[in-house]
C-alpha cells in the first residue's frame, strides 16, 4: 500500500517536472535545455520575495516567482533562441549554455547549502489507508491532476491554445491560416517556463533550493520525454508512472541511490527497443539504421 | 607618374577553388604555409617560452587536453552529425582504464596510456553502438546522460575506489616527456583528422551527416560509418583521459565531471566549428581565461556560458573561420 501510494506521488511529481519541458518541444519543436535553471530561479524567486521583504504575502510571492519565471523564459526565446531556430545543435548548445549559466550564476551567488527552503501550503500528516502521508505531498497530487486537466481545456477550448496545438501538428498549414510561429513559440517558452516555476513551488518544500536539484530536474523531465515519446503528452504521464513506480520499487528494495541509475537505463532500454519513446510520433526515427 | 593599385595576396595562389593552389615562388609557399607553421612551431615551443612561468605548462597540458576532446566534438558534430555532448564520458573510460591499468595491473606508463586508450575506445564504442540509430536531439540526450550514469553507478556501487577515486597511478617520468606527449599527439591527430576527413571515407561521413538514406542507397552501411566515427572521436577522448589520469596521478569522479564535456563545446563554437583548427583556436583561448579566472569560482562557468551563447548567436562562424577569411583578404600596394 504504501508502495502504492508513495509511487503515484512520485509519478505526479516526475509528470510536474516534465510538464514544461514537454509542453515547449510539443509546441515550438525547441528542446529547452534551462529547464531546470527556470525550475530553480522560480524557487529562489518565490524565496527572495518571501524572506527579503518582511510579511510578504505567501501567495504573492509565488505568483510573482512564476511571473518572472515565464518572463525569463519568453525573454530566452525573444532574445537568444530565435536566431537560431531550426538549427538543432545551436539550439541545444545555447539554452543548455543558458541554464547552466544561471544555475552556476545562482551558486556564485550564494545559493549553496542548506538555508534555502520554501515553506510547505499546510503542515501535519493525514493517514490515508494505513500510510502516514503529509498534506503537502496530497496538495501536489491534487494540483497536478488539476493542472493537467487545466492545461487540457487551455489547448481545446482556447484561441492561444488552439493555436499552438495548430503549430504543434503542421507548423506550415498554420502558419498559412495567420498564426504567427514565433508568437507561438514565445507563449509556449512562456507557459512551459510557468509550469517549471509552478512545479518547483509545489515539490520545493519537500527539500532544499540546491543547485543540483536544477540538473536532477532537467535530466528526469528529459528521462520521462524521452521514455514517453518526446512531444507526447500522454507519453509523458505514462512514463512518469513507469519510472515513478520503478523508483519507489527501487528504493524499497533497494537504496536510494539507484534512483538515478534506474532512469538512466530506462532511457536507454527504450531507446534500444523503441527509439521514439514509447508514444513517439516522429517517424524518421522509427526507421531504425 | 607611378601607379598603384591594391592587390589581394592569394590572387595569384588560388586556383578557382579553395584549398587547390598553383605557387610559383617562395614568398607564395610562406604565405600558404605561415599560419600552419605558426601553430605547429608556436605549440611546439611554448614550453620553452613558458620556462620562467612553471605554473603555466601545467596549463599548456590542460589546454592540449581540451584540444584533442574539441577536437573529437568537432569531428563527431560536424562531420557526421552526431552531437556529443558527453564528451566526459570518454575521458572519464580513459582515465579510469589507465588508473586500473597503471595501479591494479601495475602496467608501466608507457603501456597504460595505449591501453587505456585502445580498451576504452572499444569500451565506449560498444556502449554507445545502441544509440546511434538516433539523431540530432536525442543523442545528445542519451549521450549527456552517460558520465552522469557512470558517476551514479561508481558512487552507488562503490567501486573503482569509489568517491576517492584510484590513488597512486603513476607520473610521467619528466616534465618534458610529460608535455611533449600530449602536444605531438594533439598536433598529430590534428593533421591527421584533417587528412582523414578530406579522404573519401570523409566524404562519406559527411553524407551520413548530411542525408544518410542517400548513403544508404548507395550500398554504405550507415551503421558501419557511425560506429567508424565514434570509435575515432571516443580514441581521442579516452586518450585525453588516460593522460589526465598520469598527470594527476589520480583517477576519479572528477573526470566525469562537466567541465569536460562543455569546455570543449565551448571551445569548438567559440573556434569555428567543422574546421578541426577552431577546436584548438578555442581552447588555446579558453583554457588561459579560464586559468586567469580560477579567483571566480563556479562563476568562470557562467562567463563561459555568456560567452558561448553571444558567440553562437552573432558569430556563429566562429574564430577560425573569420580569421581565415581576413587572412585570404590580405593586399599589398603592386605598380601598375
Amino acid at each position: 500500500m504504501e508502495i502504492l501510494i508513495y509511487g503515484i506521488v512520485n509519478s505526479v511529481i516526475l509528470s510536474l517536472m516534465a510538464l514544461g519541458f514537454t509542453l515547449v518541444y510539443s509546441i515550438s519543436r525547441l528542446p529547452n535545455f534551462a529547464h531546470g535553471a527556470l525550475y530553480i530561479t522560480s524557487g529562489y524567486i518565490t524565496w527572495l520575495f518571501l524572506n527579503k521583504f518582511e510579511g510578504f504575502p505567501y501567495p504573492f510571492a509565488i505568483i510573482i516567482g512564476i511571473l518572472i519565471t515565464s518572463i525569463i523564459g519568453a525573454l530566452i526565446y525573444r532574445l537568444v533562441l530565435i536566431r537560431i531556430r531550426g538549427m538543432e545543435i545551436s539550439e541545444i548548445i545555447a539554452s543548455y549554455a543558458i541554464g547552466l549559466a544561471m544555475l552556476e550564476g545562482l551558486r556564485w551567488g550564494g545559493l549553496r547549502g542548506m538555508t534555502f527552503t520554501l515553506p510547505t501550503f499546510m503542515t501535519g500528516t493525514v493517514n490515508i489507508f494505513g500510510v502516514d502521508i503529509d498534506y503537502q505531498r496530497i496538495i501536489i497530487v491534487g494540483v497536478g491532476v488539476s493542472i493537467f486537466l487545466l492545461l487540457y481545456l487551455f489547448t481545446h477550448f482556447n484561441r492561444i491554445g488552439l493555436a499552438l496545438r495548430g503549430i504543434a501538428q503542421d507548423e506550415r498549414a498554420a502558419m498559412m491560416l495567420g498564426i504567427d510561429s514565433d508568437m507561438t513559440a514565445v507563449v509556449s517558452l512562456a507557459i512551459g517556463s510557468g509550469l517549471a516555476g509552478f512545479a518547483a513551488i509545489l515539490l520545493l518544500p519537500l527539500g532544499n533550493i540546491i543547485v543540483e536539484v536544477g540538473y536532477n530536474v532537467l535530466i528526469f523531465a528529459i528521462a520521462v520525454c524521452v521514455i514517453g515519446g518526446l512531444g507526447s503528452w500522454v507519453g509523458t504521464i505514462v512514463a512518469s508512472f513507469i519510472i515513478g513506480f520503478a523508483q519507489i520499487l527501487t528504493e524499497a528494495f533497494l537504496s536510494t541511490h539507484y534512483q538515478m541509475v534506474v532512469a538512466l537505463l530506462a532511457i536507454i532500454i527504450t531507446l534500444l527497443i523503441k527509439p521514439s519513446g514509447l508514444f513517439g510520433k516522429q517517424k524518421e526515427l522509427e526507421e531504425r539504421v | 607618374m607611378e601607379m598603384m593599385r591594391k592587390e589581394r595576396i592569394d590572387r595569384g595562389i588560388k586556383v578557382r577553388t579553395e584549398g587547390i593552389y598553383a605557387i610559383s615562388s617562395m614568398r607564395e609557399i610562406l604565405y600558404l604555409l605561415g599560419p600552419r607553421l605558426l601553430l605547429i612551431v608556436g605549440l611546439i615551443s611554448l614550453p620553452l617560452v613558458l620556462e620562467l612561468a612553471p605554473y603555466w605548462k601545467r596549463v599548456v597540458n590542460i589546454m592540449c587536453v581540451y584540444s584533442l576532446i574539441a577536437l573529437s566534438f568537432d569531428f563527431l558534430a560536424n562531420y557526421v552529425g552526431l552531437v556529443c555532448l558527453g564528451g566526459a564520458f570518454f575521458v572519464g573510460v580513459g582515465g579510469y582504464l589507465a588508473a586500473i591499468f597503471n595501479v591494479y595491473l601495475s602496467f608501466p606508463i608507457y603501456l597504460s596510456i595505449p591501453l587505456a586508450t585502445i580498451c576504452g575506445a572499444i569500451f565506449c564504442t560498444l556502449l554507445i553502438l545502441p544509440c546511434l540509430p538516433l539523431r540530432g536531439v536525442y543523442f545528445a540526450i542519451v549521450t549527456l546522460m552517460y558520465p552522469l550514469f557512470f558517476t551514479r553507478v561508481i558512487e552507488a556501487l562503490n567501486i573503482l575506489g569509489g568517491t576517492n577515486g584510484i590513488t597512486g597511478v603513476d607520473s610521467f617520468p619528466n616534465q618534458y616527456v610529460e608535455q611533449y606527449t600530449i602536444i605531438i599527439i594533439t598536433l598529430l591527430f590534428l593533421f591527421g583528422m584533417r587528412r582523414f576527413v578530406n579522404q573519401d571515407i570523409g566524404l562519406v561521413l559527411r553524407g551520413v551527416k548530411d542525408n544518410d538514406q542517400a548513403v544508404r542507397a548507395s550500398g554504405i552501411s550507415i551503421a558501419y560509418m557511425k560506429t567508424l566515427a565514434v570509435f575515432i572521436a571516443s580514441f581521442m577522448g579516452c586518450f585525453a583521459g588516460a593522460y589526465i589520469a598520469h598527470l594527476y596521478m589520480w583517477g576519479g569522479l572528477s573526470l566525469f565531471a562537466l567541465d569536460f564535456s562543455i569546455i570543449p563545446i565551448a571551445s569548438v563554437v567559440i573556434g569555428g566549428g567543422g574546421t578541426l583548427v577552431g577546436a584548438i583556436i578555442g581552447s588555446v583561448v579558453l583554457v588561459p581565461l579560464s586559468e586567469i579566472l580560477r579567483a571566480f569560482g563556479t562563476f568562470r562557468i557562467v562567463i563561459y556560458c555568456i560567452i558561448l551563447t553571444l558567440v553562437i548567436v552573432f558569430k556563429s562562424e566562429g574564430l577560425m573561420i573569420y580569421l581565415q577569411r581576413k587572412y585570404h583578404q590580405f593586399e599589398r600596394w603592386v605598380k601598375v
